[in-house]
């Protein structure tokens, strides 16, 4: 019991995002053909992005437009075939919450820290203190199955954030909920990242949700995916999606979509 | 409850025509005949019991063993892999009646041919469903742990390991339910105990129910050993019986 009050919870990484820059130029992607008919692929073609160290980005764009790629790129999974990629260590959250079955939501919540070597406790430590600040508290040892899709959610950013990475890519990671999860997720989303900044880059089908979180909506093409467009939010927060500000924005972002396919 | 019904139907139906029909013991014996030879020859039955699930139990814990090696290395070295795998599915193609009596001829009539067969049959049912579900692990999960920079062993250990153990309990039932048939073809190579070396001795002996007594004994231990490891997967395993936890 005693070692219980002496353990320090190691503190989390400071917060305020002063690096994490995020800078691709000219990237293109390739992938060769699935079938032996197919010709290669380019997912991504003359593709430049910037996101400055604290910063929101949203990336919307028609699907097979290369967004997933994009973000492999930015987390180093994957290289370019041209131009360069030049980003702050980047942590992952898929559209799935990929959670381990058997693990449970502290176990799972610092995956990234049992990765990265180091002792146990403080680990799980760290892990439950942020899920209860993640409105968790009390399904700490519960396995996934036994979560709603939105908590499941809130495990798999406590996981990403665990990952102590300046930026944070978000592939599509609400696109799986209902519409009024989805919502409640988004304000959520926006909470957490006001208590612990980060440079975020994410990836989304949803101008909406672009235009509610983000600094900057940048609009791809159709495949092959390039930056067509780029609009500055400056509504202030927190946004509601009928603010008229984020209405027009939506419109805009809309059309910039519409009119180049 | 209804398969109880279906069995007890099925013993009166076969219990009747037994009776009725005038049909000779040593040809069909009524279930009442197997009865009383489970609890006549009780000692004979146990004795010889005793040394068939003996061999099971060795002969299963060695294909357990070697399966799990073999689906591990296999997984972990696609080459490898490539090349032993139709090998593995040769290995299962060989004719256990034809192996069954030179494995005697080369290792006598002690425990070592049974639990070579009995290993042998059950080696390939837990190595199919293990590596599969080593290999069936979600590619985004991988790549998730790329991201954090996981080594391919740590992959391994903290998400491919787990995620293969309901394969392996799909291994072990299998295997169970086989390897009763693979020792009883193994005891018949040659023995001189066990139950299906009883099976082949009761029957020229005119002993039909003592024979159909052998076969209950061993059939009830395979099924209770199925539903021990059904039991055991339940209780360790929980989350394998869930919808895949990935899914909203």
């Amino acid at each position: 019991m005693q070692t219980r009050m002496t353990v320090p919870v190691q503190a989390p990484p400071p917060a305020r995002a002063t690096t994490g820059a995020v800078r691709l130029r000219d990237v293109r992607k390739t992938f060769a053909a699935q079938r032996s008919s197919g010709s290669p692929v380019t997912a991504l073609e003359g593709l430049s992005l910037d996101a400055a160290p604290g910063e929101f980005v949203a990336v919307v764009g028609p699907s097979g437009c290369g967004k997933t790629t994009l973000l492999e790129l930015v987390c180093g999974l994957t290289a370019p075939d041209a131009g360069t990629v030049d980003a702050a260590p980047a942590a992952l959250m898929a559209q799935r919450d990929l959670l381990l079955p058997w693990a449970s939501a502290v176990e799972n919540a610092a995956l990234a820290l049992r990765v990265g070597g180091g002792p146990r406790a403080p680990a799980r430590e760290r892990a439950s203190a942020l899920l209860r600040d993640f409105g968790l508290a009390g399904f700490e040892r519960a396995r996934p199955h036994e979560l709603s899709g939105g908590m499941r959610q809130r495990v798999a950013f406590a996981r990403t954030l665990l990952a102590g990475r300046p930026v944070l890519c978000l592939d599509e990671p609400f696109a799986a909920l209902d519409a009024l999860t989805r919502a409640e997720m988004q304000e959520w989303l926006a909470g957490a990242l006001a208590a612990d900044p980060r440079t975020v880059v994410m990836v989304t089908h949803d101008v909406e949700e672009a235009v509610v979180l983000a600094d900057r909506v940048v609009v791809l093409s159709p495949r092959p995916g390039r930056v067509v467009a780029t609009l500055a939010v400056t509504a202030p927060r927190p946004r509601r999606r009928t603010d008229p500000a984020v209405v027009a924005l939506r419109a805009r972002a809309l059309a910039e979509l519409g009119g180049r396919s | 409850m209804t398969a109880l019904l279906v069995v007890l139907a099925a013993l009166g139906a076969w219990e009747g025509y037994a009776r009725l029909s005038g049909i000779a013991e040593f040809i069909l014996p009524p279930p009442s005949a197997v009865a009383t030879s489970l609890v006549d020859d009780r000692g004979l039955l146990w004795s010889n019991f005793a040394i068939t699930a003996g061999e099971i139990a060795v002969g299963i814990g060695a294909a357990l063993l070697l399966g799990l090696a073999f689906a591990v290395v296999l997984h972990l070295c696609p080459a490898l892999r490539r090349g032993v795998y139709p090998l593995l599915v040769g290995s299962q193609t060989v004719p256990i009646p034809i192996i069954a009596p030179l494995l005697v001829v080369w290792f006598g009539f002690g425990l070592a041919p049974k639990v070579s067969i009995i290993a042998l049959v059950c080696f390939f049912p837990i190595v199919v469903p293990t590596l599969d579900a080593l290999g069936r692990v979600d590619p985004d999960l991988r790549k998730l742990m790329r991201s954090f920079g996981s080594t391919r062993w740590q992959t391994f250990r903290i998400v491919e390991a787990p995620a293969a153990l309901p394969g392996l309990f799909t291994g072990a039932k299998l295997s169970v339910a086989i390897a009763t048939i693979a020792a009883v073809l193994a005891e018949q190579a040659g023995s001189e105990n066990g139950l299906g070396w009883l099976f082949l001795q009761a029957l020229p002996q005119f002993e039909t129910p003592r024979a159909y007594a052998a076969v209950f004994v061993l059939s009830s231990f395979a099924v209770l050993l199925f539903w021990l490891l059904a039991l055991a997967e339940r209780r360790l395993l929980p989350w394998s019986r869930q919808p895949r936890g990935t899914a909203p």
